[in-house]
């Protein structure tokens, strides 16, 4: 055995020391971004460029609203840096779970923002004077309807219409109570802060739906099974995302996203910092990051949904625009119906209202 | 001395058992427990109470559900032990060699890819514009594409197939230690085969039946893609409905005291099963 001489080893030494720092510092480079949002949002190159240009590593889980809310509220808001929830759904939630913090406004770069959406929700998602929520992208539910049927599917309430018996689907969410209440010519967010007459309006809508469940084909529980439904024409008419609708509209011309005569539901999901957020400055300068201009219209491209960012709209694909006027009339963009902070408590109300609508036979 | 080395050695080696079984099973159960007890007053003060408990029976939906859940699984366990006893009567006494291996692999086959993968499987053999419908449009059998899919029929189909190996496993290993010799007295003292089979070959297989009984009904109760994926609108099953209270609703209260009460119905249906059939747990599962 040959014993090491002393200059080796002590250049071993050296080395590991050098490693160990090298290491060391390499932990605290590799920054960490972990973002939970939905399908689209952050489509891949959009990621891959923010990690070349900023070193940080992004982790992305794909959710929605329910399952968000559900995964902070485990952890009591820990485990991820930046949630997107829709602005309606936050409020309520920050009251009874506590799951995020105020956003501080001086590290947005809301120059790049439409000013009136930062209004709108700000003004949704403040509690106790401080804001929770950054606008990102927006859309609307409404129909998606082959044209065999569209003389008969102008509304969400001729879903239930029996020229389409068997041919329609949607889903057993709260947007589906919403929009039959509409469709049905009352007005539920009217009656958000009065529990007894929303009470009434459920009443309603969960006969209306009881009554239309054997018209239904099945509820759909994921966008990838609505698009399949649709586009093998086993469905001819579903209550839908306008992004879906595009996208099978880029497929299949017959297949067209309608506004509803009674009003489209518009919804803008937001960007809300959890409580226990371990990377903060990161979850800003994603933000400020995807709402450039350019990058807003490469996630508006992936997702089909438009975005909070002002002058994205040139750099989105053309027949994405086509799409998104031949939906919307002046007439239809001021009839969309934009979803108010929901008051804690309601959910657990239309929660029953859909078990019921399920069990039902 | 030598008792307490091997004392030790026993401990040490029940000690992951015991991790796992206390960590794994009892904690998250006696947690679920406390939870289903207690009862939300405004957004954050609990109470103790019976709220939720109260809310199963009030609520005509929940225990209808509950019912349904029961019976279609019964169902599906008994049609399982129907379509698997034959099947297993082939592998365990007819086929011999090398034909039984391979009889057993086509059976476990399926079983290397998850339910998911099998569900959509089925999907798209039944559905409107599925293989089955386009086979009897072509055959001339229907005029125009026929649904299969979204109904009990076909979330039955589903769970049969899912139960499917679980039921021949422990037949085929009861069946195979079965004397020929008995089957032939039987026939020789003039039974008929109805008779062989009622006297003889039934009650020999008994253990092998209960357990797997046990086991498919298990497996059926706690299902929870098949019978989402493929009853669609009607597929009201007891599983949804708690998946449903904790992640859509928030409700971990109710979803907990629905999860205690799932447990307790399994439980009671098993130890049923298990007196009628005079079977102990003990002689099922040894």
């Amino acid at each position: 055995m040959i014993m090491p001489s002393r200059s080796t080893r002590n250049r071993a030494f050296l080395l590991s020391a050098a490693l160990a720092t090298a290491s060391f510092s390499g932990t605290t480079l590799a920054e960490e971004l972990r973002l939970i949002t939905w399908g689209g949002y952050a489509p891949d190159d959009v990621v891959a460029q923010f990690e070349e240009e900023t070193g940080i590593d992004v982790q992305v889980t794909l959710s929605n609203n329910e399952d968000m809310i559900s995964k902070l509220r485990a952890t009591g808001g820990a485990g991820f840096d930046l949630a997107q929830p829709s602005q309606d759904r936050v409020v309520g939630v920050q009251r009874q779970f506590n799951i995020y913090k105020p956003i501080d406004f001086s590290r947005v770069n809301t120059d790049q923002l439409q000013p009136s959406m930062v209004k709108a929700t700000q003004e949704s998602t403040e509690l106790d004077g401080k804001f929770y929520g950054v606008p990102s992208v927006w859309g609307t539910s409404g129909l998606i309807v082959h044209s065999s049927v569209a003389d008969i599917v102008s509304d969400y309430t001729d879903l239930c219409d029996s020229g389409v018996e068997g041919q329609v689907s949607y889903r057993l969410k709260r947007p589906t109570l919403i929009g039959f209440a509409f469709a049905m010519g009352m007005d539920p967010f009217a009656a958000y802060d009065n529990r007894d007459e929303y009470e009434t309006i459920m009443t309603k809508v969960e006969d209306k739906l009881i009554d239309c469940k054997s018209n239904v084909k099945t509820y759909w529980t994921g966008g990838d099974q609505l698009l399949a439904l649709l586009r093998t024409g086993e469905v001819k008419a579903a209550m839908a995302w306008d992004a879906g609708g595009w996208s099978l509209n880029a497929e299949n011309p017959d297949i067209r996203f309608v506004a509803p005569e009674s009003g489209a539901l518009g919804w803008i999901d937001t960007f809300a910092i959890p409580r226990r957020s371990e990377n903060e400055e990161a979850a800003y300068k994603w933000i400020n990051f995807v709402m450039q201009p350019e990058i807003a219209a490469r996630i508006t491209n992936a997702s089909g949904n438009f975005t909070a960012s002002k002058g994205a709209d040139e750099f989105v694909k053309a027949d994405l625009r086509d799409a998104y006027r031949e939906s919307f009339d002046d007439a239809a963009i001021n009839n969309i119906k934009w979803y108010p902070p929901v008051p804690p408590g309601l959910e657990t109300m239309e929660g029953q209202v859909l078990d019921r609508v399920q069990a039902a036979n | 001395m030598r008792s307490s080395v091997s004392r030790l050695s026993l401990w040490l080696l029940l000690t992951p058992f015991l991790l796992w079984i206390v960590l794994l099973v009892l904690l998250p159960h006696l947690q679920m427990l406390r939870v289903s007890f207690l009862v939300r007053e405004s957004w954050d003060t609990l109470a103790w109470g019976f709220e939720q408990y109260q809310n199963f029976f009030t609520e005509s939906y929940y225990w209808r559900t509950f019912v349904r859940t029961g019976v279609m699984s019964l169902f599906t366990t008994f049609l399982t032990l129907i379509i698997a006893f034959p099947i297993a009567w082939y592998i365990a006494r007819l086929a011999r060699g090398r034909s039984k291996g391979i009889l057993f692999l086509a059976c476990l086959i399926p079983f290397w890819a998850s339910e998911l993968v099998r569900t959509y499987g089925w999907m798209i053999l039944l559905r409107e514009s599925g293989l089955f419908s386009s086979w009897l449009q072509a055959l001339g059998w229907a005029d125009g594409p026929v649904e299969m899919l979204y109904n009990d029929v076909a979330v039955i189909i589903g769970l049969v197939y899912n139960g499917l190996l679980f039921m021949v496993v422990p037949l085929v290993t009861t069946l195979d230690g079965m004397d020929e010799n008995l089957v032939e007295a039987g026939y020789d003292l003039g039974g008929g085969h109805g008779t062989v089979l009622r006297e003889i070959v039934v009650p020999w297989a008994m253990p092998g039946i209960v357990s797997g009984c046990i086991v498919v009904f298990m497996l059926t109760l706690g299902s929870y893609l098949t019978p989402v994926l493929m009853g669609g609108k009607d597929s009201a099953w007891f599983t949804e409905q708690i998946f449903t209270q904790f992640i859509t609703r928030f409700n971990w209260e109710q979803g907990a005291a629905l999860g205690v009460l799932l447990l307790i119905l399994s439980s009671v249906i098993v130890w049923l099963g298990l007196k009628i059939s005079g079977q102990s747990l003990r002689k099922v599962m040894g």
